[in-house]
């Protein structure tokens, strides 16, 4: 079970004077269960490869097999894949119209066609997995707080109960708190409901604590794919792409060029920690 | 004399059921004092709802006080005859660069402010030259304000207030909405501002890495001024910080972290140069000689 | 599709027709107009038409980039010519069912395909050719007249420049919201008229709300920068006639002229 893309090429406007190729050859495949980083910055081309994976956008060539099935092939139902692909957009608050927050989250189910018991069970546990405090559930969604607001958003598309759940920088907006809670939210909701996970992110630093493969996107190609220590070793390249790899990253690294000999690969602010301060014990520089 | 004077201002405003009826009563800014010098870089950090947009709104004098006094340049916000003299001289640039840009063509938006306020069309030519290349955006001037990036837009929005020629500029949440290019391009510009014009900048924000360089801050909460210093200052109160849902550079958690497990390392660490060094000045102490300086 | 209206929109260029006075513009488009609706057989036709070329072709706005906002009013154009082609009484040519299709209809069905795509056209030039600001002094000012019996002139016109401001971005959210909702499984496309305008509810509630805060954000902004009503307000790009204004204003009295004069020799 998985997603695929082979040789996927977009091309926006074609044959205009505002032609512009989005995408370029990406190969790609995501097994189930994942938790991917898509890092790039805007135009790098990872907006336009997200609306690929749910068929919002049609490649102008190359094949997507979503769990082996070609999703171009006449009698694939793209609505279904929707079901199964569920992405949140950025800043999903602003596509919130109904009058109570339950409402809303029931619109994707509904539009599934499924019964309607089965669509309020869903939209209940959706809502329970986002987080969002039950006072809030039956209210108009429009006054409540932006963090608020975007749980809500993001109930939404998991009451489709997707087997993928795409998050198009889901914390742009948002305070440092708002930022730390959604994302522990969703590695919550990937731990426990055991879904792929796709972040789309223009940080490094934010989603260095919790994914566990990182696709950094340049000018419509990948540029890399791989573990986010193997991603900020190679700190150089990023900065050539005017991206960068998190403050621990260059700071370990120049304690190692000064002859302290701490682990490179340290990506957070724990491990970075441990590592130092196992440098300092091993050369007898810190009493426990 | 301090450019901007708060005493113990107040702003409540009622909160309204469905009928229209007052259901309570809302206190956005509690008791705040500021005082700001001119010229200074000041920064207001807050998480959402601390009460930081509702104070930048009084220095403009879009919003009055309800309690307490807010004198700006001198003049008291109260006092109706100063409105426009007062949201001349403290210009405002809002989060959403969309939002802001009236015309659809670049100069034409920088000109507004000008022409709002009756400056003879020769001088507004001059103006609009003038604070586009400020902010490095003179090329784009005969472009749709649509066809650019965020951080660009948000540029052209500092250039409509700088046209005025205010002694001071607002800046609430100028970055909230930009990827990381365009937050390093607003505040580029606006540090420029201040230090090559001597504007005074008050940068509202939550970005903790964008304060670094500021001359005081100011932490709000609950509509309340609960911290004020030097960044320095303020970022060795690490605990403190955190309890009013913000968050410290990774390099400043990272220092903090190293000095609770007791290594001798000094508070309100802000950039990983300085981080890099205590460490190397620690690990060589008695024994090899590190190089002093680290480039990174 | 949205996105491919062009009427609105500016053309940045500095061909002869961006340079000219937008008074001249105006009173161009509004000449124009009503010559569409004047003209009459062959004759008037080939002055319309070439009317058009000749400003489209100064423009130098491309002509494939004007006719894509054709294709967003391709559905009222597609119906008129329909009403015209079935429903003009005459002589019938062929007749299918109870529809007969009439010389008459066949003819003003053509004609009225021609007005329509030619107005559209026609009305492009001018918003493609004239930024907003100019396009809005310009009315204030061919209007002024209109202050002294209470028209808010300055109002209106700064009204007109905000909206068309605003109009690339608001079909760009159009375009998020429909993207979003699309991936909660709406559908735009599929049912009945009820059942798809009532699948316009989860596009048009949140760009509303969208377009309320855009508008409160904006007003703030505005006031922020000291706007305070059309009085005492300069202008940097105050209008002022050259001599190619009046050139272009003896050209469109010529053209109207043709017009009439075929008309009542037709």
């Amino acid at each position: 079970m998985s997603m695929i893309l082979d040789k996927v090429n977009y091309i926006y406007s074609a044959q205009t004077a505002y032609e512009k190729q989005a995408l370029k050859n990406i190969n790609l495949k995501i097994a189930d269960g994942e938790f991917i980083g898509l890092i790039g910055h805007t135009g790098s081309g990872k907006s336009t490869l997200i609306q690929h994976l749910n068929g919002l956008l049609k490649a102008t060539s190359g094949g997507i097999y979503y769990n082996g099935r070609d999703i171009y092939e006449e009698d694939y139902s793209l609505k279904e894949l929707r079901g199964k692909v569920g992405l949140v957009f950025q800043y999903p608050e602003h596509q919130l119209f109904e009058s109570t927050v339950f409402a809303d989250v029931c619109f994707g189910p509904k539009n599934l066609g499924l019964p309607r018991k089965e669509t309020e069970l869903r939209a209940f546990a959706a809502l329970r997995s986002v987080g969002l405090s039950e006072e809030y559930w039956y209210q108009p969604p429009f006054e409540m707080s932006g963090g608020q607001k975007r749980r809500a958003a993001i109930a939404g598309v998991l009451a489709m109960k997707p087997d993928m759940l795409i998050l198009d920088e889901p914390t742009a907006g948002l305070d440092p708190k708002g930022r730390d809670e959604i994302l522990g939210q969703v590695a919550a909701m990937h731990r426990e409901l055991s879904i792929t996970v796709l972040l789309v992110s223009h940080s490094m630093e934010d989603v260095a604590d919790y994914v566990g493969r990182i696709i950094v996107m340049d000018q419509g190609s990948i540029l890399m794919d791989g573990a986010p220590k193997e991603i900020f070793q190679r700190y150089q390249e990023l900065e050539e792409v005017g991206l960068a790899a998190p403050q621990v990253t260059y700071l370990m690294h120049g304690l190692r060029e000064n002859g302290i000999p701490v682990d490179t690969g340290a990506t957070t602010v724990e491990e970075a920690r441990e590592s130092i301060l196992q440098a300092f014990t091993k050369a007898g520089k810190l009493r426990q | 004399m301090n450019f901007i004077e708060a005493r113990k201002l107040v702003h409540e405003y009622f909160r309204r059921d469905e009928e229209g009826n007052v259901e309570g009563i809302t206190t956005a800014l509690d008791q705040v004092d500021l005082g700001i010098k001119p010229g200074e870089f000041v920064a207001v950090l807050g998480h959402n709802g601390s009460g930081k947009s509702t104070l930048a709104k009084h220095l403009n004098v879009l919003l009055r006080a309800s309690g307490g006094t807010l004198w700006v340049d001198g003049k008291d916000t109260l006092d109706e005859n100063y409105l426009w003299d007062i949201r001349q001289n403290t210009g405002m640039v809002f989060q959403n660069p969309d939002n802001q840009i009236i015309a659809g063509v670049v100069e034409e938006d920088v000109a507004f402010g000008p022409e709002n306020i009756g400056i003879p069309t020769d001088e507004i030519w001059e103006r609009v030259e003038r604070s586009l290349k400020s902010v490095g955006m003179l090329q784009y001037r005969g472009h749709s304000p649509n066809k650019l990036s965020g951080g660009q837009k948000q540029r052209v929005a500092i250039a409509g207030v700088m046209a005025m020629e205010p002694k001071c500029i607002v800046l609430d949440e100028p970055t909230a909405m930009l990827d990381p290019s365009g937050r390093k391009e607003v505040l580029d510009a606006v540090e420029a501002l201040n230090r090559e014009k001597g504007v005074t900048v008050i940068l509202i924000t939550h970005y903790m890495e964008e304060v670094t360089g500021a001359d005081k801050v100011y932490v709000m909460d609950h509509g309340r001024v609960v911290m004020q210093g030097t960044p320095r200052q303020i970022f060795s109160r690490v605990e403190e910080l955190k309890s009013y849902r913000l968050d410290v550079p990774q390099v400043t958690l990272l220092a903090h972290g190293l000095k609770k497990a007791g290594l001798d390392i000094p508070a309100g660490i802000l950039t990983r140069q300085e981080l890099s060094e205590v460490l190397c000045r620690l690990y060589g102490e008695e024994g090899k000689n590190p190089e002093d300086t680290l480039t990174g | 599709m949205i996105r491919d209206i062009t009427i609105g929109q500016y053309y940045p260029s500095n061909s002869i027709i961006h340079r000219l006075d937008p008074r001249v513009k105006l009173m161009g488009t509004l000449t124009y107009v009503l010559s569409l609706f004047l003209f009459r057989g062959l004759a008037g036709f080939a002055a319309v038409t070439a009317g058009l070329a000749a400003v489209v072709k100064l423009s130098k706005v491309p002509f494939r980039y004007m006719v894509k906002g054709l294709k967003a009013i391709a559905a009222i154009l597609a119906i008129t010519v329909m009403f015209n082609l079935f429903l003009t009484p005459g002589e019938p040519l062929v007749s299918v069912w109870k529809l007969k299709i009439t010389e008459e209809g066949l003819k003003s069905a053509g004609f009225m395909a021609v007005r329509l795509s030619y107005l559209i056209l026609g009305s492009s030039v001018l918003t493609l050719a004239t930024t907003p600001n100019q396009l809005t002094d310009g009315m204030e000012k061919s209007l002024r007249p209109f202050r002294r019996i209470g028209v808010p002139v300055h109002e209106v016109s700064m009204i007109m420049s905000i909206a068309l401001r605003f109009i690339p971005i608001l079909i760009e959210e159009t375009d998020k919201i429909m993207k979003a909702q699309l991936a909660r499984g709406a559908d735009f496309e599929s049912g009945n008229l009820i059942k798809r305008a009532k699948a316009m509810v989860p596009l048009l509630v949140p760009l509303f709300i969208s377009a309320f805060r855009r508008a409160n954000d904006l007003a703030m902004a505005m006031e922020a920068r000291c706007y305070n009503g059309g009085e005492g307000r300069t202008k940097m790009k105050p209008l002022k006639y050259k001599g190619r204004d009046g050139v272009a204003y003896l050209l469109i009295a010529g053209y109207f002229a043709g017009i009439i004069m075929l008309r009542v020799w037709m």
